[in-house]
């Protein structure tokens, strides 16, 4: 099997593959090994057949990870890819206005998300509705965005969750930001681990060619700043591969910035949980930031108003089955016993549950008032504002029970 | 025995210094620094060489290396870490060194800076301050002699103020930086350092509120609206046509996001002539704003289209050309007898 230098760099001449109109098979054959080899420093602790992998650097992460643990594991991904699929077929029947999926990256989002505390800070994209999850948001909270009666829902502050940022990358700056003053407050590298904190934001492939990911980097490392750059590689900036964005594995870029890169098989939940673990721990403990490079793959499109039938293969998806992160984890509780078919019956029904609860809520959501228009664009509201919005008030009152 | 109780006018002076606007936003920047210690100053030599413009001279020494910030050189990750240390509670308080290098932070201004509040619907704020060096007339190269404050006035939830004088200066920094809306503080970088500027600050005074506009000059023939670097040369201009028994209203906009046109409005309804004045280009920018405003609020009063002396609508020139391009005491002159002659 070729190497990942060798996939992510074309032989001298050969040009890039993706600016051909149409690439040749040997090219194509390229693409579909680019997006499911991981390389050979990946890092993987359960296998996609369900086989648990010791390690010895990352195992020590896992010990309280007991059988019943494991299950709350994959009570949550069920949960959350059924949330996600029922949010994406209301889509499909125009309760949403769009639905950003994130099947197959269920692990990734779980992993790293059980990995924080209550008092790390997390700054997501506009995928991370698993991380969401994990931090206590109620899925429900996540749906004004996508129905657009809102642009974002939850309290930052309670639930350590930034806002989803939409502008590709900026959220890595704001992060960097973030972590500098969890420092500044003295909350790193204290005696007491209790007293420390963290901040891990998320971003994909298609952002590390962003100037504010690069800047994110530069200042988080000149400051020592305690910050996880957790970048879900799915393999997609919708219709552009990996290899538009970069020659070299995207994991092995933190070298350029001094800090440690690593890359997780973002497809394993004990894998991405145990990795996020360690690199918090070493932001917690003044040696951060980190680069986690989750290689896991984009199941379904990247909206729902995308096709990704026009830029890629069904083998790929095929492929990408294979790893699925749920079913790993199914075969690995049923091969190591003491997990019934009720386990996995009640979680079936459990999810069944929440998505109809999402249902309901979704379908019953009113739209907001003209006014919401108007409110907290200032903490200081100019005059001319509330003058404008007095006036457009009236204005729509002149309608009421008139005929228009 | 108790020491006598100084008198009102003892403490006045105690508290008043006469300085140029450069100190008093140095004053300010203090000031602000020792009454909250959530108070940054962030910037590209803002620490030892304490500014290009020597603004923040001091202030690291002072206050150390945690609390004023020699960053690296992108200005969107000025602009962004400020973002991301101002949710954390802070009030960071940014320097771009010219305002013609703002532009790699145009996106977390406008993108994340100016909406935080309004996607939370104020669950989060982002009290950032972010300070630019502006205007013409110092002989530099490309890049050094903007004025895009009307592309940042553009942007709802955002709040532009320029000082023209050092009380303004001063108090200006300081309610920018109390706000718990974003400011960006538009200093005349001209006008620094000018000696004839100087002026009394004093620091216990009750000062005006960030965001209104100021009659600084009364008069009734016309009236002149001007702001940061072109307010000295408005006032020059009703100098001049004083001597010639010409009596022009000045009126200092000090805020350009919101604008407080009240006291315009007010003046134009007396005098019925107005000539706005900015080195900024003209098209669709804040002196258009002026003028629309103006014909919306004081039609039946206005005698005279209102006249706008401003930069041309051309990228800034070359400085050996740049006297051809700024607003003069002869420009404005010249609108204002176009006004009074209609």
């Amino acid at each position: 099997m070729p190497s990942p230098e060798q996939w992510t760099r074309p032989d001298p001449g050969a040009g890039p593959a993706a600016t051909a109109a149409q690439p040749s098979p040997e090219q194509v054959i390229a693409g579909l090994r680019a997006t499911t080899e991981g390389g050979a420093e990946l890092t993987q602790l359960l296998t996609p057949e369900g086989e648990r992998l010791a390690d010895s650097r990352f195992d020590p992460y896992l010990a309280d990870i007991d059988a019943e643990a494991l299950r709350g594991l994959y009570r949550d991904m069920v949960l959350v890819r059924r949330a996600d699929r029922e949010s994406n077929a209301m889509q499909r029947q125009g309760q949403l206005g769009i639905w950003v999926p994130l099947l197959g990256q269920e692990a990734a989002q779980v992993g790293s998300g059980r990995a924080l505390r209550p008092a790390d800070m997390a700054f997501p994209s506009y995928r991370e509705h698993g991380v969401a999850y994990t931090r206590g948001i109620d899925f429900r909270e996540l749906l004004g965005i996508f129905r657009c009666t809102d642009h974002s829902g939850w309290d930052p502050a309670e639930y350590g969750f930034h806002p989803y940022t939409i502008v590709i990358g900026n959220q890595v700056l704001n992060a960097a930001g973030y972590a500098m003053g969890q420092k500044f407050d003295g909350k790193v590298g204290n005696a007491d681990d209790a007293e420390n904190e963290a901040t891990i934001v998320y971003f994909g492939d298609g952002a590390t060619s962003q100037g504010d990911v690069h800047e994110g980097f530069v200042w988080g490392a000149v400051y020592d700043a305690p910050v996880v750059y957790f970048c879900q590689n799915n393999q997609w900036a919708i219709s552009e591969p990996t290899e538009r964005q970069s020659r070299l594995p995207l994991y092995q870029r933190a070298r350029g910035y001094g800090f440690p890169g690593i890359r997780v098989d973002g497809n394993d939940v004990l894998a991405c949980l145990a990795v996020t673990r360690w690199a918090l721990d070493e932001c917690r403990h003044g040696n951060g930031p980190v680069l986690i490079e989750a290689f896991t793959y984009r199941m379904d499109a990247h909206t729902t108003t995308d096709d990704p039938t026009r830029y890629r293969l069904s083998d790929e998806l095929e492929a990408w089955k294979l790893k699925d992160p749920i079913e790993r984890v199914r075969a690995h509780l049923a091969r190591a016993g003491g997990t019934e078919q009720d386990f996995f019956d009640g979680v079936d029904a459990e999810a069944d549950e929440f998505a109809a609860q999402l249902r309901d809520f979704c379908f019953t959501m009113p739209d907001p008032p003209p006014e919401r228009i108007f409110s907290e664009v200032y903490a200081d509201t100019p005059a001319a504002l509330d003058a404008q919005r007095e006036e457009y008030l009236n204005y729509l009152a002149g309608f009421a029970g008139g005929e228009h | 025995m108790a020491a006598p109780a100084a008198s009102p006018v003892d403490t006045q002076a105690a508290n008043t210094q006469t300085m140029t606007i450069g100190k008093a936003l140095n004053n300010g920047l203090r000031a602000a620094m020792e009454a909250d210690p959530k108070v940054l100053v962030m910037g590209e030599d803002v620490g030892k060489l304490g500014g290009v413009f020597r603004v923040t001279d001091g202030l690291q020494k002072d206050f150390g290396e945690h609390r004023v910030l020699d960053t690296p050189l992108a200005e969107s990750g000025i602009v962004g870490t400020a973002i991301g240390l101002a949710v954390r509670g802070f009030r960071p308080v940014c320097e771009i060194q010219f305002e013609g290098f703002i532009f790699p932070a145009f996106d977390q201004i406008s993108s994340q800076l100016a909406k935080l509040r309004y996607r939370t619907q104020g669950k989060l704020k982002a009290p950032v301050v972010i300070r630019v060096p502006f205007g013409g007339g110092i002989g530099a190269v490309e890049h050094h002699s903007e004025s895009p404050e009307s592309l940042f006035s553009h942007i709802p939830g955002l709040k532009v103020v320029s000082c023209s004088n050092p009380v303004d200066a001063y108090w200006m920094m300081r309610q920018a930086i109390s706000s718990d809306d974003p400011v960006m503080v538009f200093e005349p970088k001209k006008l620094y350092h000018s000696s004839a500027l100087k002026a009394p600050v004093d620091t216990t005074a009750t000062p005006d509120p960030l965001h209104s506009s100021r009659v600084v000059r009364h008069g009734d023939a016309a009236t002149i609206a001007a702001y940061g670097p072109s307010l000295p040369v408005a006032l020059d201009a009703a100098t001049a046509a004083q001597e010639e028994g010409r009596s022009l209203e000045v009126i200092d906009l000090r805020t350009l996001s919101p604008l407080d046109l009240g006291p315009v409005f007010e003046s134009v309804r007396r005098t019925g002539r107005l000539v706005v004045v900015s080195e900024a280009s003209s098209e669709v920018s804040l002196t258009s704003e002026v003028a629309a405003r103006v014909q919306q609020e004081c039609f039946y009063s206005l005698e005279a289209p209102v006249q706008r002396v401003t930069g041309f609508d051309t990228p800034y020139p070359p400085a050996k050309l740049e006297e051809h391009f700024l607003p003069d005491l002869d420009r404005v002159l010249y609108a204002v007898d176009n006004a009074l002659e209609w």
